[in-house]
């Protein structure tokens, strides 16, 4: 069957169901391309379960950040429901101004964040609170009576949800039949509650969970969106009944909560008991997030340099979803299981010993064949040499003690790095960035105690005072206790050393300052002109040649014991071997998917075919094009010439120029009547071609003209 | 593969900068002759660059010369004051920028040339409305150097101040060949060779290499978009033919004129998951489809669009529609862009639904079937459609009928020569009809006008004192050609 047709635009296909596949295998897509069979199944498995444990740890650190902000609601919540229960005086004093209490959740401009954020909201409420939730869009409600259709339909759906299918019959009449007003919305919160409440001793059910006649909730997602009408109208007739229904309204915010005010005018808003709720900003979860997939021994598998900068730019500079940048950690995760076969060995530790001896003779060529193992291979005196690159058991052994040295190299690396971060982040300007990610990626990206940067940061690091540093050295101490590496111990000791030189020291400096004082006295005791402005020349004498304090010789020493720890092992991980197993560091890749540009590449393709197409005859040095070029580029290229408007007749009359010279030459001999025709034809098509790119479009300015649609290029 | 990484933004979006309609042909004449071209030899006269257009356009092709020939007699150009400045080599260096209003071929026959431009910029005002008189020499120099000084910002208000617009007045009609229409447009491209085959088949199996990729970002949540220069309905085919054959798939054509969502979501309830009914809004049709989804987790559904940026399709709440389809967990969706302003049609929150992986794929292969479908350029040219609808819809009228329209185009072409022809008045009209006896009341030729209007047939507007006035929506060229054929009907 054809796609092509003149009446109709979509075609299913439906095979026959015997002919169709139950399930799909998507291991099978993994192994199409690559040849060696028994791994890419294995592969598959392991980029699946590393991709599902870090997805649930994605979940999980999203919880406990929403954590904070669930409570406060929940607190929020059971404030005004005990006052509905008890009818307090502060109730009753509510109730005669008819405030409506309200939260607003200001949480950040990443709006693509805001779905799961409220999805866990709602589930949260429903699980301890209420089962009567809307969640209300701006796009769904573009009236009053569209926003109570929606807001019932969902209430009403919630409440199947709870008390069973058996009468479902009757909700379903209920919502088709019933008017949307709020007076049947009272109703019918009044009947459900009264059903709960005389079911409830009898089949202990909901009520375990949910409060006694709960509150309904309303949330807003993007307040923002809303029609100002809407909410107002909304808003008010709520504050009418707010008395027979305990409603309580969440409005999601984007941007600031002035938009309130600005959305509201103030006989609305003073309607609304608002309590304001503040998420966490994206840029801490984007933080949390990178702490707990990038920096920890967790997982085996590790983004390169490169890569996790791309990833950060499109967070910084596009968009500020974490959402998104989890998507491309994924893409990552699979573009590196997918194209690199050695990834097999991207596996937990205590798999690896297996994996490693059941590989296959390809395999280990692939191994040789790495840069990075290559590198290694020549460092080694040759009779190791010939055994590494001909006996595969020997090769093995070394392959598995590589590894082995690799995941501990990170595993240090991380500790140090954090170190390190305790030392940077407190310094001036923060030379090296205040995130850890910033000091990650410049670790990473070369040897980091050769950049400017890090000279700098190590003065600054010297003339740190010195509680400063105590508390540094002791949060560093912290830090390499809690590592799980076993090198440390020996820091460790070191670090504790120092401290206690600290201490010993203060002891001495109370000394010290005796004497100094002393001096000082006696500088109080000559008023004479001439003697004081000779001890204080003596005394800047001294202070330029005096020899470094105890403390200032100590602080030398603690700063140049870090640059070694620094050196020792914050080296870049390509310098490593076997890093290609470990780390995805295809950059390109990842850009071209993740943030593509297509305007560039059809800008390429008209100014440059040559970079698609390789033909000699294309080829031109910059600028110019070649009159062999493809119909399209040249009546591109010649549109670039004119201004606002295009003749047709001049466009098609320069084009036919060009093509002619093209041409063989013999071709004039040939019917040019005929060769005019098929000209004629080309431009046609090519300018319709421009017109679906959209450059250019018909004008009816003036006859047999065309628009142009773009600027300058492209 | 990948676009060149070297382009920068300032080039791919700088501002436009206001250009002679000479620089085209100038250019032409310059492709024409890259250097392991040029036969002709390039006896350029005069310092500048300026006459070296007319001279090798001219000896590149013979039969060129008629046809240019042929052109100068309606060829209208700047007049005789600009023309003469123009002539002179460094104040038409100088002037460059700024009056563009002269055609390409002149500089040759100059005597001939200023006889003619004098009277064809008598004859026709608009022409000289068109062209400013030129400043006095001196204000021109000075103007010329604040020119250079000049930055962006001002090139961007120059391009876009005025309204005037500087091309030549030449029209498709006066060309031999003008008409063209669609299925001779098919042949005669069918019988030219595709340029390039060799390495667009390669390009093309580039791609191809990456169809298993595709399968398995499909599977994992992730939804396509193709972008690049050329066609890419072929790619997706082949995609489809190749790895689809065993499972439900849905293709839209997005170029085709009359898609829509509902449409694309009818065939997949009607069709993938056979349910008789209709809904009551798109939205319902969606939260039925995606219940369907979520309750049945073995149904999956690979759904292809070709042109997801078609006019039909890029307005929001297709888009949104859409993008709410594809985020479905079962439902793969693969598709391709081609417009270059595309991206802008989603937001972030659309882009987070769509969960894209963007793959450059250029083919540069025509857009054959994209651009089949009675495209405006291809219809403004040639006019057949609507010619051919013309006499479809009148032969299936009674002769009265006929005899009606008959009379108001021919009134209609006798008053071509008037721009503003505001259309022929009812009373008028009527008068007429009478008189040809082909009407005897006016609720007759008002029942008649009706059923031309609702074919779009005619066009009726109210002047100003209230009186209706009847048009013919139809270009001058066509209908005379219409009537033609009706002659030789009758």
């Amino acid at each position: 069957m054809s796609t092509c047709s003149v009446s109709k635009g979509c075609f299913v296909f439906k095979p026959s169901a015997k002919k169709r596949k139950l399930s799909q295998s998507t291991a099978h897509d993994f192994g199409i391309r690559n040849d060696d069979s028994e791994d890419t199944e294995l592969r598959f498995v392991t980029c699946q379960s590393l991709w599902n444990q870090i997805k649930s740890e994605t979940e999980k650190v999203q919880e406990d950040l929403n954590k904070q902000l669930l409570d406060n609601l929940m607190n929020f919540l059971s404030r005004f429901h005990s006052e509905f229960q008890e009818k307090t005086a502060e109730w009753t004093c509510r109730m005669k101004f008819r405030e409506i209490p309200t939260a607003a959740l200001v949480l950040g401009v990443n709006v693509t964040d805001h779905e799961l954020t409220f999805k866990s909201v709602s589930d949260f409420l429903q699980n301890n609170i209420t089962p009567y939730i809307a969640l209300l869009e701006a796009k769904d409600c573009p009236g009053v009576k569209n926003l109570m259709q929606k807001l019932m339909g969902q209430l009403m759906n919630c409440y199947v949800d709870v008390d069973s299918l058996e009468d479902e019959d009757y909700v379903q009449v209920s919502q088709n039949r019933i008017r949307c007003s709020m007076s049947s919305l009272i109703k019918w919160y009044e009947s459900v509650t009264k059903k709960t409440d005389s079911e409830a001793p009898s089949k202990k059910r909901t009520t375990s969970a949910h409060w006694q006649s709960p509150p309904v909730v309303v949330i807003f997602k993007d307040m923002e969106s809303f029609t100002t009408k809407v909410l107002q109208d909304f808003i008010v007739i709520c504050s009418q009944h707010i008395h027979e229904l305990p409603l309580v309204l969440i409005f999601g915010i984007a941007t600031s909560p002035m938009i309130i005010h600005r959305l509201l005018p103030h006989s609305v808003s003073s309607l609304l008991c608002i309590e304001l709720f503040q998420s966490l900003s994206c840029k801490d979860h984007l933080s949390t997030i990178i702490d707990k997939l990038l920096l920890t021994a967790q997982f085996p598998f590790k983004l390169g340099e490169k890569v996790l900068q791309v990833l950060i730019n499109i967070f910084l500079y596009h968009d500020f979803s974490v959402q998104n940048f989890i998507k491309g950690f994924q893409l990552c995760i699979v573009e590196h299981f997918y194209s690199q076969p050695l990834s097999v060995l991207c596996c937990q530790l205590v798999d690896l010993q297996k994996r490693v001896h059941s590989l296959s003779h390809d395999q280990c060529e692939n191994i040789r064949r790495l840069p990075s193992f290559r590198r290694y291979v020549e460092e080694q005196e040759s009779g190791k040499q010939v055994a590494l690159l001909t006996t595969d058991n020997f090769l093995k052994e070394e392959i598995q003690k590589l590894l082995e040295d690799l995941h501990v190299y990170h595993e240090n690396y991380v500790s140090i790095l954090r170190c390190l971060h305790v030392f940077t982040s407190s310094l001036p300007k923060y030379p090296l960035g205040k995130q850890i990610r910033e000091l990650h990626c410049a670790c990473l990206e070369n040897q980091v105690w050769e950049t400017e940067e890090y000279e700098s940061s190590l003065q600054l690091a010297r003339m740190l005072n010195k509680s400063d540093l105590v508390t540094m050295l002791q949060q560093c101490m912290e830090i390499l206790l809690s590592s799980s590496g076993k090198e440390f111990d020996k820091t460790v000791e070191k670090l504790k050393k120092f401290l206690t030189e600290f201490q010993n020291l203060e002891a001495e400096a109370f000394q010290e300052q005796d004497v100094s004082i002393s001096s000082q006295k006696e500088l109080q005791k000559k008023t004479d002109l001439y003697h004081l402005q000779k001890t204080l020349l003596e005394l800047k004498e001294s202070r330029r040649t005096k020899k470094l304090t105890k403390f200032e010789m100590l602080r030398f020493e603690v700063v140049d014991y870090i640059d070694s720890l620094v050196r020792k092992y914050l080296v870049p991980a390509d310098r490593r071997t076997l890093h290609e197993i470990l780390y995805f560091n295809t950059a390109a890749v990842l850009r071209g998917h993740l943030n593509a540009a297509p305007r560039t590449a059809l800008h390429t393709a008209l100014n440059n075919p040559h970079w698609y197409l390789k033909n000699q005859a294309l080829k031109c040095d910059g600028g110019s094009i070649s009159n062999k070029a493809p119909d399209i580029c040249i009546v591109y290229k010649l549109h670039l010439e004119c201004g606002r408007l295009i003749n047709l007749v001049d466009w098609l009359e320069a084009f036919s120029t060009v093509v002619m010279a093209g041409e063989e030459p013999n071709a004039d001999t040939a019917s040019s009547d005929q060769m005019d025709d098929i000209i004629h034809a080309r431009f046609i098509r090519a300018v319709s071609e421009l017109e679906l790119l959209g450059f250019i479009k018909p004008s009816k300015q003036k006859t047999d003209h065309v628009a142009r649609l773009t600027w300058g290029g492209c | 593969m990948g676009n060149g990484t070297s382009v920068s933004g300032g080039e791919v979006y700088s501002f436009q900068t206001p250009k002679r309609s000479s620089k085209m042909a100038e250019l032409a004449s310059e492709l024409a002759h890259t250097p392991e071209q040029s036969v002709a030899p390039d006896h350029s006269k005069g310092p500048g660059k300026t006459a070296k257009t007319p001279q090798s356009s001219k000896h590149s092709s013979s039969n060129k010369e008629q046809l240019r020939s042929k052109k100068k007699e309606f060829v209208s150009t700047t007049p005789y004051r600009l023309r003469k400045r123009l002539a002179a080599p460094d104040s038409y260096l100088e002037s460059e920028s700024e009056y563009s209003a002269s055609c390409s071929e002149e500089e040759d026959e100059e005597d001939q040339q200023e006889v003619s431009t004098v009277l064809s910029g008598q004859k026709t005002p608009a022409k000289t409305k068109a062209a400013p008189t030129p400043p006095p020499r001196n204000s021109l120099a000075k103007k010329n150097k604040e020119e250079k000084m000049s930055n962006l910002m001002e090139e961007y208000f120059e391009a876009h101040s005025s309204s005037k617009v500087l091309t030549s007045d030449r029209t498709l009609q006066k060309l031999r060949k003008r008409r063209l229409n669609q299925e001779t447009l098919r042949d005669l491209l069918t019988k030219a060779p595709l340029a390039y085959a060799a390495e667009i088949k390669e390009l093309n199996q580039q791609h191809e290499s990456l169809f298993s990729k595709w399968m398995l970002q499909l599977h994992l949540g992730f939804n396509i978009v193709l972008y690049g220069l050329g066609s890419k309905r072929d790619l997706l085919e082949k995609f489809r033919t190749s790895l689809l054959q065993d499972s439900v798939h849905l293709v839209v054509n997005g170029y085709f004129p009359s898609i829509t969502v509902r449409s694309i979501l009818n065939s997949i309830t009607e069709e993938v998951l056979d349910h008789i009914g209709t809904f009551r809004s798109p939205l319902d049709q969606l939260e039925f489809i995606t219940k369907r989804f979520k309750e049945d987790s073995s149904l999956e559904l690979y759904v292809l669009i070709h042109n997801l940026d078609s006019q039909m399709l890029r307005g929001e709440r297709s888009q949104q529609i859409l993008a709410q389809l594809s985020s479905l967990p079962s439902i793969y969706l693969i598709a391709s862009i081609d417009h270059i302003n595309a991206p802008l049609m989603w937001d972030q929150a659309k882009l987070s639904l769509y969960n894209w992986l963007w793959y450059e794929t250029t083919t540069f292969s025509p857009y054959v079937e994209e651009t089949s479908y009675e495209n405006s350029l291809l219809v403004q040219q040639s006019g057949s459609l609507a010619l051919s609808s013309l006499t479809h819809v009148l032969r299936s009228l009674t002769p009265n009928a006929r005899g009606i329209f008959r009379l108001l185009a021919q009134y209609q072409l006798e008053k071509k020569d008037n721009p503003s022809y505001p259309g022929l008045s009812f009373q008028d009209f009527y008068q007429q009809c009478r008189e040809a006896f082909l009407v005897n009341s006016d609720l007759t030729l008002r029942a008649q006008l009706t059923e031309f209007r609702d074919h779009k047939l005619i066009r009726t507007k109210r002047g100003a004192d209230g009186v209706e006035y009847l048009l013919i929506p139809v270009d001058d060229s066509t209908l005379t050609d219409f009537l033609e054929n009706q002659d030789e009907d009758a």
